[in-house]
């Protein structure tokens, strides 16, 4: 009952302030609804028992990447709104295509995983040597998933190395 | 009922009114320490030696008019000084004083990547009340301040892997418990783990020799120029709240948190006669002395030479630090 009332306060708090991030016409401001968005996801994350993506989600995106988008919106300092200079039809048949595409995703993820058998559903949780919350998600990272988990940090290196190449223009 | 809310909530009120106090007379020890390094006296008037400057201080802001400049966006204006607070306050929910339950708010298993997130929001603060100022030096100040912070924030991140790694734990008493049971304190075994903690502390607190974003000879004061009032205290209050809070982490990570010197030595057992959370403070008041000693001795960084300590320094030696704890972690 209390998870439920938490979950769609939660819910609620977060598309609002989704809302808030696309609707306000200065920019500065939408970052902030985006941290706060970002705050409210973290909390949603606490109520569903994974206190660890949580904290990363508080330290990766709130306390990281959002200070940085922040940094950029302060040094470009936008005067003028960019709609202004856009026809806004033209905007709202892209926006409602692109909404319509996303609606159906939507749609069949939640018809195709209600139609499974509800045992499918909810994978057997494999037997940990290890307790508590970041040990059991080390544990997965470094023998279930290893091979993505090493992609990954490929990937990331190479997005580094690129970004450093486009940023010095002279190595 | 009992234990889920009135308990805890309690401990809040208990803490959130030490915090403060202990802000409003750490102003003070500060001007006296500050003073005593300079062949001065520091405040003297107000009561025995000054004493009560601590409780003139603050009634004074809260009396003083408080001015929003017309041109400042006022929503953001208004929340960068509570933005800058309430982090510090809320990093001290993972805070044990102590071993027994009674003594701290929390204990996540996640504890010590909790106090990292929640001191990673602070920094909101001090960009918007720079860019909600609409004014010329604050911006330049919360531009400086957000790089800086990104910077050391990396740099402590990092090296604390390192300590995570000799633990074997992110809870913070399953840290300070862990070095009960290695019978040593973490300082001992990663010296060079808390000399880059110590500095990342420094330049996250936004103090002396890393105060460039309040460097009042280039910036007029800093990122809180327009501040007035309680406003501008609020600022005060989250920067003290800080450093008090990285004191104590410090010394829970690397001093053994309440553990009393030598804890695995029985010939010493009569120090257990003070209370472990006597012992804790007194590693505090240790850690926020030498703040205040830094603040009287160094001078200042210039801009570059701060971010080449951050990124050409400090980083490299916190993964040179990370490979060797593993190593010796492995072979040991």
């Amino acid at each position: 009952m209390a998870e439920a009332i938490a979950f769609y306060t939660l819910s609620i708090l977060i598309l609002g302030l989704g809302v808030a991030v696309i609707t306000t016409p200065r920019t500065v401001h939408s970052v902030v609804f985006l941290v706060l968005n970002f705050l409210c996801v973290a909390v949603l994350y606490v109520v569903l028992r994974a206190e660890f993506l949580a904290v990363i989600q508080i330290l990766v995106y709130a306390g990281g990447i959002v200070v940085l988008y922040l940094f950029v919106v302060m040094l470009v300092n936008l005067k003028r709104q960019p709609e202004e200079h856009q026809d806004p039809r033209r905007l709202a048949k892209i926006g409602l295509g692109l909404s319509g595409a996303m609606l159906v995703e939507l749609a069949a993820i939640v018809v195709y995983s209600y139609s499974r058998e509800p045992s499918s559903v909810t994978a057997p949780s494999p037997a940990f040597p290890v307790q508590g919350n970041v040990e059991q998600l080390g544990w997965l990272l470094y023998t279930d998933y290893l091979i993505p988990f090493e992609v990954a940090s490929v990937l990331l290196l190479v997005a580094m190395v690129g970004a450093i190449i486009l940023a010095r223009r002279e190595l | 009922m009992l234990d889920t809310f009135i308990i805890p909530l309690l401990k809040i009120v208990v803490l959130l009114n030490a915090i403060l106090i202990s802000v409003t007379f750490m102003v003070l020890m500060e001007r006296k320490v500050i003073a005593w390094a300079q062949s001065r006296l520091g405040p003297m008037r107000v009561g025995p030696y000054g004493v009560l400057q601590a409780i003139v201080d603050p009634i004074k802001l809260i009396l003083k008019e408080d001015i929003t400049p017309v041109k400042a966006d006022k929503m953001l204006f208004s929340l960068a000084p509570i933005l800058s607070l309430v982090p510090a306050l809320v990093a001290f929910a993972v805070v044990p004083f102590g071993g027994d339950e009674l003594f701290y708010v929390a204990d996540i298993n996640v504890g010590l990547l909790f106090f990292l997130s929640v001191t990673s929001i602070g920094v909101y603060g001090i960009i918007l009340a720079g860019w909600a100022s609409n004014s010329k030096y604050p911006l330049l100040a919360s531009l400086r301040a957000s790089a800086q912070l990104i910077s050391y924030e990396i740099a402590v991140t990092m090296t604390l892997v390192s300590l995570i790694l000799t633990a074997g734990t992110l809870s913070m008493v399953g840290i300070v418990e862990a070095q009960l049971t290695d019978g040593v304190w973490y300082g001992f075994v990663q010296p060079v783990a808390f000399v880059l903690v110590l500095i990342g502390g420094l330049a996250e607190t936004n103090r002396v020799p890393f105060d460039l974003p309040e460097a009042e000879t280039e910036l007029t004061g800093g990122f809180h120029t327009e501040y007035s009032g309680m406003r501008f205290s609020l600022f005060f209050l989250a920067e003290y709240a800080n450093i008090i809070v990285i004191s104590a982490v410090t010394a829970i990570l690397f001093f053994g948190g309440w553990l009393r010197p030598f804890p695995n030595v029985e010939a010493l057992a009569f120090l257990d006669l003070i209370p472990g959370w006597i012992w804790l403070f007194s590693k505090i008041f240790l850690f926020l002395y030498l703040f205040m000693w830094i603040r009287a001795t160094l001078p200042r960084y210039r801009y570059d030479q701060l971010m080449r300590i951050g990124w050409k320094l400090l980083i490299p030696i916190a993964l040179a630090n990370i490979v060797v704890t593993g190593i010796v972690k492995v072979l040991v």
